[in-house]
């Protein structure tokens, strides 16, 4: 698969949960390669992002990946589009670093040989190599995000979406895990409140109280928000 | 990597089950010492010191003087002695098994032993269960220690509720997030 923008497209969506309206009909398309997702707690971000890989279907509306229904066709879309987690504490299921980012390519009729050299080579490109036949809860909090990256992207992804990624980290790492978010061929949508790293991004949706309120480049759509938060 | 590595998981786990079949039927103390000796030299086989026997066992320093004095008291002194020492072995030897196999070798082990059942137990689900757990433990753990420092802070180290509430919801929070995880890896799919 060509790693490419693949459309994202969301057709009056609509989220209830729990008895809250928490998305309230959005429709987009997006086909840049980097779009950014800002907004205050509960404003819905998180939804969206999950609506992106089908953890989340809608109460009504349709979402479609690379033309693919999330509600039809869930497990296709999420081989498609990769998911990183604020807390990696939760996103890592393996007890041993290698372990976990072999978990991602069971079921994918690898030999035990290509499996151990895919896992090599990511660790190897997050600079995890040295750890991996530690166990990941002896890791930092920036080598586990980098750890639950790597996890992601040993599958070679379409579509990366990341959901807070850099709010547990220090700065350090914050740094080192924008760093590889920028540098991915893939197509990537970011959700965070760290309001620098959106700056090189193609476009920008400010999300408040379950509406797309702002869409545009990152300058206007920064300046928008905080003026909306003020 | 040691003789004790390059063994496949399958026949460690099968050569464990065995030998803690076959020390229960050990009940002299000189056999007992074989036992311990046999333990020993196969934590000196896959190049492990003391400090890995120590570590093996260290889980049992409070409850086996326990046992010792209990058994010391009921059956006399040469049986709780056989008793004991049996018990601190045969965990050495897991820990053994468990340390020098990595997590993915056992669960494999584990999935082709459970084949034969595939009509009643989903294999594939219960070895993932049981990796979920070990990697619980850690997280679990912090989990633990954040909510005490909290309790801490606060001056409440005492109460039981208020550690008991927080650690129940935080427990069933990180559940609900494992369970998107894994959603998210395709688990499911």
């Amino acid at each position: 698969m060509s790693p490419g923008p693949a459309p994202i497209v969301l057709d009056d969506v609509h989220v209830r949960r729990e008895g809250r309206h928490v998305l309230r009909g959005v429709s987009l398309r997006l086909t840049e390669r980097r779009v950014a997702v800002v907004g205050a707690n509960g404003s819905g971000k998180s939804t969206l992002a999950r609506l992106l890989n089908g953890l989340v279907l809608p109460t009504s509306g349709r979402v479609h990946v690379d033309g693919l229904d999330t509600r039809r066709h869930g497990a296709r879309v999420r081989r498609r589009v990769g998911f990183v987690f604020t807390d990696p504490d939760a996103q890592i299921v393996m007890p041993t670093v290698a372990e976990d980012v072999a978990y991602s390519l069971r079921r994918r009729g690898l030999s035990r040989d290509e499996v151990d050299a895919r896992v090599a080579h990511e660790l190897e490109r997050h600079g995890l190599a040295g750890h991996a036949d530690h166990p990941a809860h002896l890791l930092s909090g920036g080598q586990k995000q980098l750890l639950a990256l790597s996890s992601v992207l040993v599958t070679e992804p379409a579509l990366v979406v990341a959901d807070e990624p850099t709010t547990l980290l220090d700065l350090r790492h914050t740094r080192t895990v924008a760093r590889r978010l920028a540098t991915l061929d893939q197509q990537v949508v970011l959700v965070t409140h760290d309001l620098d790293l959106v700056a090189d991004y193609d476009r920008v949706l400010v999300v408040d109280e379950g509406r797309v309120v702002v869409d545009d480049g990152p300058e206007p759509a920064v300046a928008a928000y905080r003026e909306l938060m003020a | 990597m040691t003789a004790r590595h390059r063994l496949g998981a399958g026949p460690k786990l099968a050569g464990l089950a065995v030998a803690s079949v076959a020390l229960l039927a050990v009940d002299s103390p000189q056999g007992v010492a074989v036992a311990v000796a046999v333990v020993l030299a196969l934590h000196g086989a896959a190049r492990l010191g003391p400090r890995a026997v120590w570590s093996h066992v260290r889980p049992l320093r409070w409850f086996l003087p326990c046992l010792l004095a209990v058994q010391w008291w009921l059956v006399g002194p040469s049986d709780a002695v056989v008793l004991c020492a049996r018990l601190a072995a045969l965990v050495a030897l897991a820990g053994l098994v468990t340390a020098t196999t990595s997590t993915t070798a056992i669960l494999d082990a584990l999935r082709r032993g459970l084949r034969p059942l595939d009509r009643w137990v989903d294999a594939e689900r219960a070895a993932l269960v049981l990796t979920l757990a070990l990697r619980s433990l850690p997280v679990l753990g912090d989990l633990v220690e954040r909510v005490r420092n909290a309790q801490r802070a606060r001056g409440r180290e005492r109460d039981l509720r208020a550690a008991a509430v927080p650690l129940v919801v935080g427990t069933l929070r990180r559940a609900d997030a494992l369970g998107e995880a894994l959603r998210a890896r395709g688990a499911d799919d």
